[in-house]
C-alpha cells in the first residue's frame, strides 16, 4: 500500500496549475466513465440523489478530521452517498412510493440534514462552501493523492466488470439469464457511482456533480453507437470541460468552480446536439428537408405519367398548365418543380418553355414510382383485407420508401400482377427498352 | 422540570418572535405540501427538483433589474426560467435519443449553474441574494426583516405575503380540486369530459413553480424540494384517500414547522434546513408505522401469517 501511495506521489505536481489540470483530468475520467453508465440505464437522477446525500458525510468529515484528512471526508462521504442509495432502493421495495419520490426524499433529506449539521458547526466547517460549489484552486497534494487512488480502483473496477456491467444496462432479465449475479453488479454500481461522486467533490461541488455524469456522457451518446467510443469521448469531454471551467473561474475572482465546469459542458453539449453527423438534430433536419424535397420530386414525376397515361400516351410532351391542374399548383411553384426535375435529368423542358417531356431516367423513376404505389394497392386489398378505396392514402406514402428487394417479393407474392384494384395497369419499368410506352 | 424547560426554551429566547417563525415556516410548507401532493400522486415528485433549480436564473435577472427581492416580477421570472427548461427538455429528448431523465439532468443543471454565475457576475456581494441564500434560504434572518402593521400587531412582512400565498393557493386547490383529482388518477377520462390533459398540466406546474418562488427565498432553492415532496409522501403512506392526504399532508407541514423551530433553538442550527429534517423525521414515522404502508406493520403480519401457516401445519397432521 504504500508502495503504491509512493507510486501515486510521484503523478502529482509541483504547480498550483498542474494540480488544477490533474485534477479536472480525474473528474472527468471518473465522473465520464460512470455516467456512461448512469446515461445508458436511465438513472440520471438516482446520480442527482446520491451527489447530494454525500453532503452530511462531507460535514462529518470535516467536523470529526482534526486536520481534514481527505481520506477521512471521502470515506464519510462515500457512506453517506450508500446509505442514501440504499434507502432509495429500500424505500422503493418496502412503500407504494415510486422511484422519483423516494429519490427526491432521499436528495432533499439528505441535503437538509448535512446544511443542519454545518450551520450549527460553522466554525469546523469553513470549507463547507469548496465542497457544496466546488473549488478547483483548493485542491492540494493530499487531496489530489486521495483522488488518484480512488479513480485508479474505479478505472480497474470498470475495466474488469465493463461486460456484465454493460449487459446489465441493457437488458437486466437478460443478464439474469446468463447468469450474472445481477444483484451484485447492482450493489458494486452504485458503489462506484458514489465513488465518482466523491471524486469530483472538491472540483465540482455536492450541488452540480449530476451535471458531470450526465452532460459528458449524453453528448458522446449522440457521437457514437459503440460504448468503448462513448466511453472514450465521455471522459474526454468531462476532462475538455473540467480544465476551460477550472480555468475560466481561476480568472473571475469569487466564482466557483462548479457553475462554470457545468456550463462547459452544457455548451459542449449544445454544439454537439446541432452538429453531431448521425444524431445532431442539423444533421436529422438536412434528412428531413431532403427526403420532403425528393417526395415532392417523385410526386411530381408520378403526375407527369398520369398525364400521359390519360391521354393513353398519346402525346409526347406535357405542359405546365396542365400539370399545375393536375397537382393543383400555381404554375409558378410548378416550374420551381421542374427545375428541380431537369437538375436531375428526370425531363427536358421543350424550346417554348412551358412544355416538357421526361427523358428515359425520369420514365424509369416515374413507372417506378407508380408501380409501387399500385402493387401496394393490390397487396393491401388482396392480402390486408383493406377496401378498395381506403388503400390509396396508405400508398401515397409507402410508395417513396419501397425497396427493389421488397418490390420484387410483392411482385412474386401478388403472382405478378398486371392490374391494380381499381383496374390500371401496373407500369414495369423493367420493360422500358423492349417496349416504351410512347415513341421517344 | 428539565423536559419542561426544554419546550418552553424557543418562546423564552425568542419571545413572540419563535410564533412568527413557525407561522412563517407553515405558511410556506402548506401550500409545498398540498401541490407536491398531486406532484406525489402523478409521479412527477423530480419535476419539482427541477423547477426549483431551473427557475434560479430567472429569479436572479429579475432580482438583478429591480433590486427587490419582494417583487412579483420574480416570480414573472421565474415563470419564464421554468417554461424555458421545459422547451429545453422537449428539444433534448424529442430530437434526440438522449432520454427524459438525462435531459431534464442536462437542463436544470446548466440553469442552476447559470443562475449562479450570472449571480455572482451581476451582483457580487450582495447581501439579500447570494450563494447563502440559496442553500440556506433567509427564513432564519425573518425576525431582521422589516415589519408591517397588522391588525395591531408587529407583524414581519415576509409573514403577511407568504400568507397570501398560502391562502391564494389553498383557494385556488379549493375550486380546482375535483379537476386535479381526476386528472391525476385518470387523465383520460379527464379528457373525455373536456378538461384538456396539457391545459391542466401546465396550470399545475405553473402553480407550483409560483409556490416554489415564494417558498425560495425562505429555504432556499434545494430544500424547497423537501418541502414539495416529503409532506404528500408521508400522507401517501398513511392512507389511500386524496381528502385525508391532503389534510395529512398539511398536518405535517404543520408538525415540522414547529418540530423545526424547536430543532432550531435546540441545536442552535440553520431554522429551513431544521424544518426540513423534522419533516424527514415525519416521514421516517410514517414509512415504519404508518396505518397502510408501514414496514412494521408488514412485518409484523409476516410473522404473524409464518405462525399461522405453522399453527394450520400442526392442526391438520
Amino acid at each position: 500500500m504504500s508502495l503504491l501511495a509512493s507510486v501515486v506521489d510521484l503523478l502529482i505536481p509541483g504547480s498550483g496549475s498542474g494540480k488544477a489540470i490533474l485534477a479536472a483530468v480525474l473528474l472527468g475520467a471518473g465522473c465520464g466513465l460512470l455516467g456512461c453508465f448512469v446515461v445508458l440505464r436511465r438513472v440520471a437522477l438516482m446520480g442527482d440523489a446520491v451527489s447530494h446525500a454525500v453532503l452530511p458525510g462531507v460535514v462529518a468529515g470535516l467536523i470529526y478530521s482534526s486536520e481534514r484528512s481527505p481520506g477521512v471526508i471521502f470515506l464519510f462521504a462515500a457512506l453517506a452517498g450508500l446509505l442514501g442509495a440504499g434507502l432509495v432502493r429500500l424505500m422503493m421495495v418496502s412503500t407504494r412510493l415510486k422511484s422519483d419520490a423516494a429519490l427526491g426524499i432521499v436528495l432533499a433529506t439528505f441535503f437538509a440534514f448535512g446544511i443542519m449539521w454545518q450551520s450549527r458547526n460553522q466554525q469546523d466547517t469553513v470549507g463547507v462552501m469548496n465542497f457544496l460549489f466546488g473549488n478547483i484552486g483548493s485542491i492540494d497534494a493530499s487531496d489530489l493523492r486521495m483522488m488518484l487512488m480512488t479513480t485508479l480502483m474505479l478505472v480497474v473496477t470498470m475495466f474488469f466488470l465493463r461486460r456484465p456491467l454493460l449487459m446489465m444496462s441493457f437488458d437486466e432479465g437478460f443478464s439474469r439469464g446468463l447468469g450474472y449475479p445481477v444483484r451484485v453488479l447492482n450493489g458494486v454500481f452504485y458503489f462506484l457511482l458514489t465513488f465518482s461522486v466523491v471524486v469530483a467533490l472538491q472540483a465540482v461541488g455536492v450541488v452540480l456533480v449530476s451535471a458531470m455524469l450526465i452532460t459528458p456522457a449524453a453528448a458522446a451518446y449522440l457521437l457514437t453507437d459503440r460504448f468503448e467510443r462513448m466511453m472514450l469521448l465521455s471522459v474526454l469531454f468531462g476532462v475538455a470541460s473540467g480544465i476551460t471551467g477550472g480555468l475560466v473561474s481561476a480568472e473571475v475572482n469569487g466564482l466557483p468552480t462548479g457553475p462554470v465546469i457545468a456550463l462547459c459542458a452544457t455548451a459542449l453539449f449544445g454544439i454537439i446536439y446541432l452538429l453531431a453527423p448521425r444524431h445532431g438534430v442539423l444533421s436529422k433536419v438536412m434528412r428531413t428537408i431532403r427526403r420532403r424535397m425528393r417526395v415532392r420530386r417523385e410526386n411530381m414525376l408520378k403526375a407527369i405519367y398520369q398525364i400521359h397515361e390519360g391521354e393513353g400516351f398519346a402525346h409526347e410532351e406535357v405542359s405546365v398548365l396542365m400539370l399545375a391542374r393536375k397537382r393543383g399548383q400555381t404554375e409558378e411553384n410548378v416550374i420551381k418543380d421542374c427545375k428541380a426535375l431537369l437538375n436531375r435529368g428526370f425531363i427536358e423542358m421543350a424550346e417554348d418553355g412551358v412544355s416538357l417531356h421526361l427523358s428515359r431516367l425520369g420514365w424509369k423513376r416515374a413507372m417506378e414510382i407508380v408501380r409501387n404505389h399500385r402493387l401496394w394497392e393490390l397487396y393491401l386489398t388482396n392480402e390486408a383485407d383493406y377496401a378498395e378505396d381506403h388503400v390509396h392514402e396508405d400508398a401515397e406514402k409507402i410508395e417513396h420508401i419501397l425497396e427493389p428487394g421488397i418490390v420484387r417479393l410483392l411482385e412474386q407474392h401478388l403472382n405478378f400482377p398486371e392490374l391494380d384494384p381499381h383496374g390500371k395497369p401496373i407500369p414495369q419499368p423493367s420493360h422500358l427498352v423492349a417496349q416504351p410506352p410512347v415513341s421517344i | 422540570m428539565r423536559l419542561l424547560e426544554y419546550i418552553t426554551l424557543p418562546w423564552d429566547v425568542l419571545g413572540v418572535g419563535a410564533l412568527w417563525l413557525v407561522l412563517m415556516a407553515f405558511f410556506v410548507a402548506l401550500p409545498c405540501s398540498q401541490m407536491g401532493s398531486f406532484l406525489i400522486l402523478r409521479r412527477m415528485a423530480l419535476t419539482g427538483d427541477a423547477i426549483s433549480h431551473s427557475v434560479f436564473p430567472g429569479v436572479v435577472i429579475a432580482f438583478y433589474i429591480t433590486g427587490d427581492l419582494a417583487s412579483p416580477w420574480l416570480i414573472v421570472g421565474a415563470g419564464l426560467a421554468g417554461l424555458f427548461s421545459t422547451v429545453l427538455i422537449e428539444l433534448i429528448h424529442k430530437w434526440t435519443r438522449v432520454k427524459q431523465d438525462a435531459a431534464t439532468g442536462i437542463s436544470f443543471t446548466a440553469l442552476f449553474a447559470l443562475g449562479v454565475v450570472l449571480m455572482e457576475m451581476l451582483l457580487g456581494r450582495n447581501v439579500d441574494l447570494d450563494l447563502e441564500c440559496v442553500l440556506h434560504g433567509r427564513l432564519g434572518l425573518l425576525l431582521e426583516e422589516d415589519r408591517s402593521l397588522f391588525l395591531g400587531l408587529q407583524v414581519p412582512t415576509p409573514v403577511i405575503v407568504m400568507a397570501g400565498v398560502a391562502a391564494f393557493t389553498m383557494v385556488l386547490l379549493g375550486l380546482f380540486c375535483r379537476v386535479m383529482t381526476l386528472s391525476s388518477f385518470d387523465t383520460d377520462l379527464a379528457a373525455s369530459y373536456g378538461y384538456r390533459p396539457a391545459v391542466i398540466h401546465y396550470s399545475m406546474m405553473f402553480v407550483v413553480s409560483f409556490v416554489v418562488v415564494a417558498a425560495f427565498q425562505a429555504v432556499g432553492a434545494i430544500l424547497v424540494i423537501a418541502l414539495l415532496i416529503l409532506p404528500g409522501a408521508a400522507a401517501y403512506l398513511c392512507t389511500y384517500r386524496l381528502k385525508p392526504m391532503l389534510i395529512l399532508a398539511a398536518l405535517h407541514a404543520l408538525i415540522s414547522a414547529f418540530g423545526g423551530l424547536y430543532l432550531h433553538v435546540w441545536f442552535n442550527s440553520n431554522m429551513a434546513a431544521s424544518v426540513v429534517v423534522c419533516g424527514g423525521v415525519l416521514f421516517l414515522l410514517a414509512w415504519l408505522l404508518g396505518p397502510v404502508d408501514g414496514v412494521l406493520w408488514k412485518w409484523l403480519k409476516d410473522e404473524h401469517s409464518e405462525l399461522e401457516e405453522i399453527s394450520d401445519e400442526v392442526v391438520n397432521d
